[in-house]
């Protein structure tokens, strides 16, 4: 975080001044905010969220930078706007009565209109310099100043008068952040990019299968230099928020307290004392192999040391999932009546990354857990791409981590492809990655599991084959070897057949 | 004047923006159109913004000049000089019916 900031103030001594804005992640992007006293154009499809970010511009930067704000909207929907923004905890009414915020309201309705000849925006002008001096506005936003295009048909003249408007704008040091729809063969569909050329940010909004994925890119920023890549953004309760993995603090205290998988063999496995507390686990294997089993093993065991757990089920309902481990003898019930287990079974396709994304923040920061099971992360592949899923698996993990929770993950691997290249791209992020796998012995399927890397501890990296028995998951367990856990001298040590659950109620 | 307003069939009120061209321009031209076809007829009122801002934002004024018919109703907004005379008079309907769709 240090490094990002140092950069920023870098940047800042060395450009032009620029006008943060408050919203999460987008200074960080922009390397410091909106160029100060210049206008920005932030351009997007209806509903990607122009509106909100241009209101939060203005409202963050009232409370936090002391700098007023006039809202002009050239569209209806106003009064839903002061709606939306009370329900985020932003009250604009408050605002406005502390002389601190204008909302502005100027339409043209075509079908009243007669053009009769040459004509100015002086209207347009008076308003907007009353409404700035009655608050002493630093920041501005015109939301969407291309609606003039559909009232008026000299769009010659309009253009004429726009430019005026943002030289007069530019005169006054108002930042000002205009909205526009994106157009076919241009940013915008009139072309606003040919006035307000120093910043432009646009806004995209992705929607299939019903799913809804948000982006911002920096497209352009005269003198600056600014982050290149699409960011994923969410609409939180909170305002728009940006997610950059860079920004994340990459550093946590090192990890010592060891918990248990809930699974002896593998405990012994993992250098003999399982997880490290507040690490992230990874276990991934083809269909079938028994990563769900691994999972309510390490969550019932969190249970049992009175502990919370937090279950993502994205693959089966609280009751299939009950049922089912109820069958190899994990008793889920039990932790969920004791109020230690909650499972949250949401079918991924229903909400998109955000949502996602966002509850899982909303119910840990609730409910508390020391451990969070994601269960499998995979589905979420058709709802993003793999990057959006690598973005988002790390924004979560940083939040967990910075919470001291242990997260683990389990990941469907589609059995064509080498589990090397299906997860590789968050291989970086995980400290304890378990994959699982089968093969044919005889008329049998035997399955099996490998550490593929575990941080921090000697475990052994013997391929080693485990039961699902009615009594919990069973591996028949190789210790690594001490000191230095080379694979040659690993014994072989098969563990009684009994589950960690008994083994340690008995 | 009020009283004299009430009786007349055309309530005309011009918006314009100081002494620019356009606006002088706006204010000789609706004139003329007005004495030309709505003799005695109508009431003409010259707003100028920057005297009466809150009445030019109440009337939704953004272009300038514009001119504002309340009555007879449907209510029109004519925006520009009045140079285009056609325009004036399809948008004030007095010659609406013999020019039918006519769009600027």
């Amino acid at each position: 975080m240090a490094k990002v900031k140092d950069v920023v103030d870098t940047l800042n001594h060395a450009g032009f001044p620029k006008t943060r804005t408050g919203i999460e992640g987008l200074d960080e992007i922009t390397a410091g905010g909106l160029p100060t006293g210049r206008p920005t154009l932030v351009y997007g499809i209806a509903g990607s969220g122009k509106t909100v970010l241009a209101m939060e511009f203005l409202v963050r930067g009232i409370l936090q930078y002391n700098e007023p704000g006039v809202y002009m909207a050239f569209e209806e929907g106003v009064d839903d706007l002061t709606a939306n923004f009370r329900s985020m905890g932003f009250d604009l009414g408050a605002l406005i009565e502390r002389k601190l915020l204008v909302v502005d309201h100027a339409t043209l309705d075509r079908s009243e209109i007669r053009e009769t000849g040459e004509f100015s925006l002086d209207g347009l002008f008076a308003r907007i310099d009353q409404a700035t001096q009655s608050v002493g506005a630093k920041r501005i936003v015109l939301d969407s100043i291309e609606a003039l295009f559909s009232g008026l048909s000299n769009t010659e003249l309009l253009r004429a008068e726009l430019n005026r408007l943002f030289r007069w704008l530019k005169k006054r040091n108002l930042t000002a952040l205009v909205t526009g729809e994106r157009g076919n063969d241009r940013l915008t569909r009139h072309g606003l990019e040919e006035f307000v050329s120093d910043c432009v940010i646009m806004l995209d909004h992705r929607v299939s299968d019903q799913v809804s994925t948000r982006r911002v890119r920096i497209v352009k920023y005269r003198g600056s230099t600014h982050g290149h890549n699409e960011y994923p953004f969410l609409l939180t309760p909170k305002g728009v928020s940006i997610i950059t993995v860079s920004g994340f603090a990459l550093e946590y205290e090192a990890m010592e307290k060891r918990i248990s998988s809930g699974i002896i063999g593998l405990d012994t496995m993992l250098g003999g004392k399982g997880y490290f507390r507040g690490s992230t686990i990874l276990i991934s294997g083809t269909a079938g192999t028994g990563k769900t089993s691994f999972a309510t093993s390490f969550a019932g065991a969190a249970c049992r040391r009175g502990e919370r757990c937090l279950y993502f089920a994205f693959e089966e309902s609280e009751s299939q999932l009950c049922r089912n481990m109820r069958s190899i003898g994990i008793d889920l019930e039990r932790w969920i009546n004791k109020g230690r287990l909650q499972i949250r079974a949401v079918r991924p396709s229903r909400h998109g990354l955000e949502t996602h994304l966002l509850r899982m923040d909303e119910l840990a920061a609730k409910f508390k857990p020391s451990v969070v099971v994601v269960d499998p992360v995979t589905p979420f592949g058709p709802i993003g791409t793999f990057i959006d899923i690598q973005v988002m698996l790390t924004r979560l993990i940083d939040f967990l981590r910075s919470s001291g929770i242990t997260v683990l993950f389990t990941a469907l691997t589609p059995s064509d492809i080498p589990f090397e290249e299906s997860a590789a791209g968050v291989s970086s992020i995980i400290d304890t990655w378990i994959v699982q796998g089968e093969r044919k012995v005889g008329e049998e399927r035997v399955r099996n599991l490998h550490i593929v890397k575990s941080r921090g501890m000697a475990h052994s990296l013997r391929l080693t084959n485990f039961n699902l028995t009615d009594r919990g998951v069973e591996v028949l367990s190789a210790a690594p070897s001490a000191p230095k856990g080379k694979a040659g001298r690993l014994r072989h040590v098969t563990i009684p057949s009994r589950s960690l659950g008994e083994a340690l109620e008995t | 004047m009020k009283r004299n307003r009430a009786r007349k069939e055309f309530i005309l009120r011009l918006y314009v923006s100081g002494a620019t061209s356009q606006s002088t321009l706006a204010i000789v031209n609706i004139k003329k159109i007005c004495d030309d076809h709505l003799h005695g007829r109508y009431a003409l009122e010259v707003i100028d913004i920057y005297q009466e801002l809150e009445l030019a934002k109440r009337d939704e004024v953004i272009a300038v000049p514009t001119l504002i018919k309340r009555c007879p109703v449907p209510l029109r907004r004519l925006i520009g000089d009045m140079s285009n005379t056609e325009r004036v008079l399809d948008g004030l309907g007095i010659r609406g019916h013999q020019m039918p769709g006519i769009e600027p």
